[in-house]
């Protein structure tokens, strides 16, 4: 098998292992389930603010998938060995954020339906909040490799992650959102789309690169 | 079980006055040695001194300070060394045999679960988990990626660490195989491996 | 000029008189600006002598992303020809351009308050400053949290590469947004067009702040070597 795929299968077991998505849907749910806490039930209230609450919800929830990513392989010497093997380090890393994006992100983007409806979306609009969830996660996790490489070696580094990837995460929130709340779609949708190709391409690239110096 | 036949190509190393720094710490300075196929070097040294760093320098993931560091007679790089570190590289929910899929898909080469089951006695912890295995038994595990894919140059960091006697036999014939089909093993050692080397490497500042 | 200051020692020599030249450069020039911006400029047709805080705001905004491209162009010869000079230029940078942010996210509220009558605008040039400030927090925390410098340092070059791609797209973003969120007639882009009296004083600051820049990097980057010698000659005494 290729090395892409031993990769992916891999990182797919050990995620499912860790819980899967269990923990970051479990998130998801709860941070959406404050809003109308906090907020109190209004109906127009929620359709205003839900949309936005729902994407920084998964943008947080793909966060906390983040810090481990590339720590542990640092610690227990897996780094090296991807280091040592004969494909580019970047397929590498580009499997482990299919994985991710797998495990995580699709769950989260299918979870963003029920939340949706909760949080009094038009029906009709779901499908498209589902589309530009899974599109928003997949560009989420192709920044989120960058910042996952650059702190694999800071102990406790949750915080210094978040400070880096917020501002990688501000372009697919802010059209991932329009999406939710109907603004624009059709272009809001070929942006959110070149969010994720281009963070899918990059992310990688710039990861690897910094894996490389974290190994040294 | 891996094809263990003599290498294509002879391969060997040349260290020229190597010199390693950690962060602005210099470890070593104007280092040389050269092993040739079928050598076996025994790198000593006390604690700090860069015998791990001496080590990944020559696996490339340690950049020199300066010197040379020539591997020759392979024909692909990427394809010539196998480094056994401190740590595993061992993932604590994944199975023994889950480990040896993913290494022969990784390095190219075949799961030899016969070999690591027989010879390095992992048998009846197979389909476990990392995680129920002993220290030693987990050393044994990190040590079958040599097995899994044949590479001609071994640098292994401690590798009796946590070994009974009884894995240090297994260590030393894998070692002797290896050297006989042309191989090179380098391996950092606190004290002898038992099998004579045929030289050996001090590290000191 | 380059080449000739690759090397640490000849840069130690230029950058010692350097950095006062520049200081003193950008001293005569605020001297000069300021009073010229205060007292000899026109107040602005429509918003009076409010107009003034541009000349404190504007020069802020164009040096802080000038400080970030400066730094995007250091950490590209960092990472590809490994120097250690344009590693230390990067980072020296970054501390002037993060406050440069800061001033013209804080005159910019001070600004919007009597013209917008409002401290905070989410306006597209604002949210984009903001976005850029972000980002250079992100830089300085990263490389504070790295101890071993040199890897700091390279860690710090692809995030700030990363950055420098991120903040066109954060840009075009956020103008996206806000033309959606905002009825356009708020913000008239680029303001009311400013007559050549405005373009005195506004230059004259622009300049004085890029002196400034200058020799507070070149400042940073002589304390950053500084310190650099004392620790190696601290370390080679505790390791003989």
């Amino acid at each position: 098998m290729s090395a892409f795929g031993v990769t992916f299968r891999r990182e797919l077991a050990l995620l499912w292992a860790g819980g899967g998505a269990l923990a970051p849907i479990g998130y998801f749910l709860g941070a959406t389930l404050l809003v109308p806490l906090a907020m109190g039930p209004e109906r127009t209230l929620l359709q205003a603010a839900g949309p936005p609450l729902v994407w920084i919800a998964a943008a947080l929830s793909v966060m906390g998938m983040l810090e481990r990513l590339f720590q542990a392989d640092l610690e227990d010497g897996s780094l090296d060995q991807m280091l040592l093997s004969a494909p580019p380090l970047e397929l590498i890393v580009f499997a482990k954020g299919a994985a991710l994006w797998v495990a995580i992100g699709l769950p989260l983007a299918l979870t963003g339906a029920p939340i949706a409806i909760a949080l009094q979306a038009p029906v009709e609009r779901v499908p498209s909040i589902v589309a530009s969830l899974a599109l928003g996660t997949a560009g989420f996790v192709g920044v989120g490799l960058i910042g996952a490489a650059l702190t694999a070696s800071v102990k406790r580094g949750g915080v210094l992650l978040a400070l880096i990837v917020l501002p990688l995460f501000a372009p697919p929130i802010i059209f991932g959102a329009s999406v939710a709340s109907g603004e624009d779609v059709a272009a809001a949708f070929a942006i959110l789309g070149g969010c994720a190709l281009g963070g899918l391409a990059l992310g990688p690239i710039a990861a690897a690169a910094a894996l490389r110096l974290q190994a040294e | 079980m891996s094809a263990r036949g003599p290498f294509r190509d002879r391969p060997s190393i040349r260290v020229e006055a190597l010199s390693l720094s950690r962060g602005q710490r210099v470890l070593f300075e104007g280092l040389s040695f050269a092993a040739a196929s079928g050598a076996y070097v025994e790198v000593q040294g006390s604690n700090g001194s860069g015998k791990t760093s001496l080590l990944r320098a020559i696996a490339g993931l340690l950049r020199p300070r300066a010197g040379q560091i020539a591997i020759e007679g392979a024909e692909d790089p990427s394809l010539a060394l196998h480094y056994v570190g401190h740590a595993n590289a061992l993932k604590r929910e994944a199975s023994v045999r889950a480990h040896l899929h993913y290494w022969a898909g990784l390095f190219g080469g075949s799961p030899s679960e016969d070999y690591v089951a027989q010879t390095l006695g992992l048998g009846p912890v197979m389909s476990l988990p990392v995680r129920v295995l002993s220290q030693g038994q987990a050393r044994r595990l990190a040590l079958s990626r040599l097995i899994v894919a044949p590479r001609p140059i071994w640098l292994l960091d401690e590798p009796a660490a946590a070994l009974d006697e009884g894995g240090k036999a297994v260590l030393n014939e894998m070692i002797a195989a290896h050297r006989a089909s042309g191989g090179i093993a380098i391996a950092a050692v606190h004290e002898p491996l038992g099998a004579p080397p045929s030289q050996a490497v001090r590290v000191a500042a | 000029m380059f080449a000739f200051l690759a090397n640490p020692a000849r840069f130690m020599v230029f950058s010692a008189w350097a950095a006062p030249v520049l200081f003193v450069g950008a001293l005569v020039l605020f001297a000069t600006g300021i009073p010229w911006a205060l007292f000899y400029s026109p107040p602005d047709y429509q918003m009076g002598d409010t107009v003034r805080i541009m000349y404190v705001h504007v020069p802020a905004a164009w040096w802080s992303m000038g400080a970030y491209a400066f730094m995007a162009g250091a950490s590209f010869i960092g990472l590809v020809w490994r120097h250690v000079l344009a590693d230390v230029a990067a980072r020296a940078a970054a501390p002037v351009g993060a406050v440069f942010a800061g001033i013209c996210l804080v005159t910019g509220s001070l600004w919007g308050a009597p013209t917008w009558g409002t401290w905070w605008e989410w306006d597209g040039r604002m949210t984009s400053m903001l976005v850029l400030f972000i980002t250079y927090l992100g830089y300085l925390a990263l490389w504070n949290a790295i101890e071993d410098e040199e890897r700091a340092a390279r860690l710090a070059a692809i995030l700030c590469l990363v950055g420098a791609i991120n903040l066109p797209i954060v840009k075009f973003s956020v103008d996206w947004w806000s033309t959606l969120h905002q009825p356009a007639s708020l913000m008239r882009s680029g303001g009311s067009a400013i007559n050549d009296e405005m373009l005195g004083p506004l230059l004259t600051l622009g300049g004085a702040y890029l002196l400034l820049f200058g020799a507070l990097t070149l400042m940073n980057m002589r304390a950053a070597i500084f310190r650099r010698r004392v620790e190696s000659a601290e370390l080679r005494k505790a390791q003989s």
